[in-house]
């Protein structure tokens, strides 16, 4: 029996366009979902439920409109869905200081989340949670296999390796061939009547501060050429003008 | 100011040369630069000894890091580590790195920098849709992307000094499985051509490759091409759910610009498309756009590229 956790964030859907007022991007118009690599990390979760049994515990940092994310996991299958309350900034040493502490005390054993969340893109509460625990980790990982103890398939070095992992161990999750399931009706149903259990913390001090936010300077228009005889000019210009061959 | 710690980046056994523009943003952070290279020859350190901007080299030597194990790395690096700013590459391997080096000292990480202005540090979120500049108040690691800061010149004298690091490795490789294609990786290279379901079909990607091989370049693909073909493997794929690429020269061939994809490659420094519909996204963020099919303008591109070389 396992106690297994993971991590899921709200997130912009990546379809959305960010816009920024004044000095800070607005997202009071945006559609939140899960972020998209949390996916692969909730089916990993389940996988491994599935094989050592146990329960899985979707855990959020984030004030009350994150809890669609956990509603959403409960839809998938996990067990129990846990919000930390918190609506303000937190630069990493503050998330994962509060991550590690839940992690902790509730006794798990494993936790997966996503190799990066879609808006800081940072991939470091990962690596950052094992450290502040002092457990092992591994990041990226696209496949894993609970038949003959541990194991993940992450990058190293050259190529793929298959990594065995002993436990107590965050992993990281990319994409890989994972193919995520789907909620079915009775998912969503208990997902809907399923309570959040809300926690508070304290938040510690954070020493990475938000100066601005903008939108990345816009690129100049470029040369568009017709037909494609015109590659060769293009190939000039790579040389004459942008010095790249 | 406070003293900065760059970690060199290694690339096949060799100092990666973005190690150089480590130095030039540890320079805008502090006032003194201590590299440590991570290795279990010394002798790899030999390629940055005359590197200008770096007071101290210190060649981390173990055994633990011929292949990576996150917790192991950290406790060896951080032992021999002096207090100051960390300053990493932001590959996928170092940026785990940092971030696990940041939490072992109980400080903050920041990601992805692509620009340094008095102390302040600019880095993409939301996929490259905006940028953020934060302000450090104490010690941070960092991690720089590549091809953003100039290279440190030749022309130093540092130090250097031989250190035996150890760590316990907490992880153990069962079994490589070998890499699908021989080709470079696109997020080690800096040209990248990348094909989309444009090509119509996997074996259309022959005619990429050769441009690939012209140009010492590596081969991408779309989701839509990763998703559609099973020859196309999904480590070649850049876009939000791929990798994120920053190289010199970005050649989009039958993609469309999804808003997903672009996350994957807009900071490249230069953008080519050649797509048959002239009024496809990607034309909007390339610096040279071709509107023909591919069937019409690779030839001729291979053929002039080939020609200059
Ligand atoms: C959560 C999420 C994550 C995603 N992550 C990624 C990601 O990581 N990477 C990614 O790429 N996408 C990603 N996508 C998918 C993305 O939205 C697009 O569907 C995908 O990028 C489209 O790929 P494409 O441009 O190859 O195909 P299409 O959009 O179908 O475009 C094909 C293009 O080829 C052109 N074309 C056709 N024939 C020719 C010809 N003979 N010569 C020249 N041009 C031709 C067409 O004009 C068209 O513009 C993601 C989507 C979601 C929802
Ligand atoms: N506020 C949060 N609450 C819960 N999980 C989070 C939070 N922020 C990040 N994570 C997890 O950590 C992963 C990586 O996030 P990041 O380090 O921000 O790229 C995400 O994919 C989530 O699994």
């Amino acid at each position: 029996m396992a106690k297994i956790a993971v991590l899921v964030k709200q997130v912009p859907d990546t379809n959305s366009k960010i816009i920024v007022s004044g000095n800070s991007v607005d997202l009071s118009s945006v559609k939140m979902v899960m972020s998209p690599y949390d996916e692969f990390a909730v089916e990993n979760a389940l996988r491994h439920r599935e094989s050592s049994g146990g329960t899985v515990t979707a855990i959020t940092v984030g004030g009350p409109s994150s809890e669609k994310v956990l509603k959403d996991a409960k839809a998938i299958g996990v067990d129990e869905i846990v919000r930390v309350d918190c609506n303000s900034y937190m630069d990493s040493n503050a998330l994962q200081t509060i991550l590690s502490s839940i992690i902790s005390t509730e006794g798990f054993e494993v936790v997966y989340c996503g190799k990066s969340a879609a808006d800081t893109g940072a991939a470091s509460t990962g690596p950052g949670v094992a450290e502040h625990l002092g457990w092992s980790s591994v990041s990226n990982i696209s496949d894993s296999n609970f038949d003959d103890g541990f194991s993940v398939v992450a990058p190293m070095n050259d190529g793929n390796a298959v990594i065995a992992v002993s436990l107590p161990a965050v992993i990281s999750c990319d994409k890989g061939n994972t193919k995520v399931r789907k909620p079915n009706v009775k998912g969503i149903m208990q997902a809907k009547r399923a309570s959040v259990d809300v926690r508070s913390c304290d938040i510690p001090p954070t020493s990475v501060n938000i100066i601005s936010q903008s939108l990345p300077p816009a690129k100049p228009a470029g040369k568009k050429f017709e037909g494609g005889q015109n590659a060769s000019e293009v190939a000039r210009l790579l040389r004459d003008e942008a010095n790249i061959i | 100011m406070t003293d900065t710690i760059v970690i060199a980046e290694l690339n096949k056994g060799k100092v990666h040369p973005t190690t150089g523009e480590l130095v030039v943003a540890a320079g805008m952070m502090g006032n003194s630069c201590t590299v440590i290279v991570p290795c279990s020859d010394s002798s790899v350190a030999d390629s940055i000894s005359s590197t200008s901007g770096i007071d101290k080299i210190i060649v981390a030597k173990s055994d633990i890091f011929s292949s990576y194990d996150a917790s192991g790395w950290c406790s060896a690096i951080d032992s021999i580590s002096p207090n100051g700013i960390i300053i990493t590459s932001a590959s996928p391997q170092s940026k785990d790195l940092a971030a696990r080096l940041a939490a072992r000292r109980k400080i903050s990480v920041v990601q992805d920098v692509v620009a340094i202005e008095n102390g302040n540090l600019t880095s993409p979120i939301y996929s490259g849709k905006a940028m953020q500049t934060v302000s450090l108040n104490g010690d941070a690691v960092i991690s720089i992307r590549q091809n953003v800061f100039d290279s440190a010149p030749q022309g130093g004298s540092p130090e250097v000094s031989v250190m035996d690091a150890s760590g316990n490795v907490t992880t153990a490789v069962k079994e490589l499985i070998s890499r699908a294609s021989e080709r470079l990786d696109v997020s080690e290279a800096n040209i990248i051509i990348s094909g989309g379901r444009g090509m119509g079909s996997p074996e259309n990607f022959s005619h990429l490759e050769k441009i690939a091989d012209t140009l010492g370049a590596a081969v991408g693909a779309s989701r839509a091409a990763v998703d559609t073909w099973d020859d196309i493997p999904h480590s070649m794929q850049v876009g939000q759910t791929g990798k994120t690429v920053n190289p010199n020269l970005y050649i989009a061939v039958g993609i469309s610009g999804a808003i997903q994809h672009l996350a994957g490659m807009r900071s490249s420094k230069y953008i080519v498309a050649i797509n048959k519909d002239p009024d496809a996204p990607i034309f909007q963020h390339a610096d040279y756009g071709i509107v023909a099919s591919w069937e019409e303008a690779l030839p001729v591109l291979q053929s002039s590229l080939s020609a200059m070389m």
